[in-house]
């Protein structure tokens, strides 16, 4: 009985170690986003996003604090999250997908990897599946993640004002490096 | 042994599998409880009359352009008191998003009056969390009128009049902010010979919002101390916010022509039946931008 016991801790012991390197996070990732309109152009980046990907599954989640947005006039930032994301309301955006390609990305040999990437995406409380491209870099054992794609305002429920001072479909830009995760 | 074994690590395997489908973002958040601060307790500096617990943000600069009008009850002969406007304009200005300094100059008294605004405790969520803003002010005021008395020996100090009061404000919810102010006016000289140099005032200022850029607010201050009553009214206004990009509009009743705390506080001396229109516009200019990349 006794070898059965280190047995089975050996063996979930070596289940779990796996499993934990088949996992990459970060919680500094970077998400940026761009508006331009004929009145003004409005960018705003925020460096806390948190991100896991576990590469054996191909299952990624995305989640930023919309409160930690970081806009050049402070004005827009307060309008940001009053006016337009209600962020007390709403804190959070999400996402929560999958790389469809995950069979060609070698997550123990460097290189750059093309991803197509598919989920659900959350903001302003409103849920769309979404599909974009992005490129996946491994390099001395991290992981870099990086897409752009465009958000519709109307999607989300984010109602421009009537001058239409922001543009109705905002760029976004994300660009996270992720360490392995262990536990 | 070997079914054992089998069983333990079908069971495993299973594990493995089902942890697929588990939320990913678990494994990692684990700080929600980051210091936040709340924010946009009221959409401008000032309640209506009275500062209020908000700050101008690091390098923006507020133009602000107050307007009273007459008193409405003296009918359409006076135009309902458009005919009287008494202004003050002033610059309020973010040196960091705690400390904020301003200057102005109001028709009434032809006053000049500057102050220091400086935010204490800031209310926030999660760690050291604080349940209220702390701000504390204080200002100076010199009117500039001809002496009233020419022969008398005139020193300047005779001019100037000071303020300060202490700000302890909570957004309770998205919706509604409230505050309490106790204020002390010191006067160097006073007109009447009743009036104490000294005059204590405890102000209280609400907002609530009717939809993300309207939002009701009042403004009112109990007078303490040192004014005779039966000349002095408590000023009150009632009034409404309305936003519009870098502009906040501030519509408002009142019974109070001053427009610093001084001028409020110590010479308000209509009753709310004799109420005025008001409005104070104000204009934020971005002097500074912060950095980003």
């Amino acid at each position: 009985m006794k070898k059965v016991f280190a047995i089975v801790i050996g063996f979930t012991a070596i289940v779990s170690s796996v499993t934990a390197q088949d996992k990459f996070f970060t919680k500094t990732g970077k998400v940026s986003f761009y508006s331009r309109a004929p009145l003004e152009n409005i960018e705003a980046h925020n460096r806390s996003m948190t991100c896991v990907l576990d590469s054996k599954s191909g299952n990624i989640q995305f989640s930023v604090l919309m409160k930690g947005f970081e806009f050049e006039k402070a004005l827009m930032q307060r309008h940001f999250n009053e006016n337009y994301l209600e962020t007390t309301r709403y804190p959070k955006a999400e996402f929560k997908g999958q790389v469809l390609n995950n069979g060609e990305v070698n997550y123990t040999t460097e290189g750059t990897y093309k991803a197509r990437v598919k989920g659900m995406l959350t903001i302003h409380g409103q849920t769309q599946e979404v599909e974009t491209d992005g490129t996946l870099t491994v390099k001395n054992g991290k992981l870099m993640a990086e897409s752009d794609f465009k958000v519709r305002l109307a999607d989300y429920k984010i109602k421009n004002d009537k001058m239409n001072n922001i543009s109705n479909t905002i760029s976004v830009s994300v660009n996270c490096s992720l360490e392995p995760l262990n536990h | 042994m070997k079914k054992i074994t089998l069983f333990i690590l079908a069971l495993t395997g299973n594990f493995v599998l089902l942890a697929q489908d588990e939320d990913l973002l678990k494994l990692v958040d684990k700080d929600s409880s980051k210091r936040e601060f709340v924010e946009n307790a009221f959409k401008s500096s000032r309640v209506i009359n009275g500062h209020s617990m908000e700050m101008i943000a690091k390098g923006n600069l507020d133009f602000r352009i107050l307007h009273r009008f007459g008193v409405i009850n003296n009918g359409a002969k006076n135009f309902f008191g458009l005919d009287e406007a008494s202004m003050r304009m002033g610059f309020d200005y973010g040196i960091s998003d705690n400390l904020t300094v301003g200057i102005g100059r109001s028709t009434l008294d032809k006053e000049f009056d500057g102050f220091i605004k400086l935010r204490a405790i800031r209310q926030s969520t999660g760690e050291r969390s604080s349940p209220v803003s702390i701000v504390l002010v204080t200002g100076l005021t010199i009117n500039t009128m001809p002496w009233t008395d020419p022969v008398r020996d005139n020193k300047f100090s005779s001019r100037v009049g000071y303020y300060h009061a202490v700000i302890i404000g909570r957004k309770f919810s998205e919706a509604f902010s409230l505050q309490l102010s106790p204020t002390m006016v010191h006067r160097n000289l006073v007109p009447l010979a009743n009036d104490k140099n000294d005059a204590y005032a405890l102000g209280i200022g609400t907002r609530f919002k009717l939809s993300r850029r309207i939002a009701f607010v009042a403004d009112y201050h109990q007078i303490l101390s040192g004014l005779d009553r039966d000349i002095y009214e408590n000023p009150l206004s009632i009034g409404i916010d309305i936003e519009t990009g870098g502009h906040v509009f501030q519509l408002h009743f009142s019974n109070a022509a001053g427009m610093n705390e001084k001028a409020f506080i110590t010479n308000t001396t209509d009753k709310w039946g004799d109420v005025r229109f008001g409005f104070n516009l104000s204009r934020m200019f971005v002097l500074k931008k912060k950095k980003n990349n």
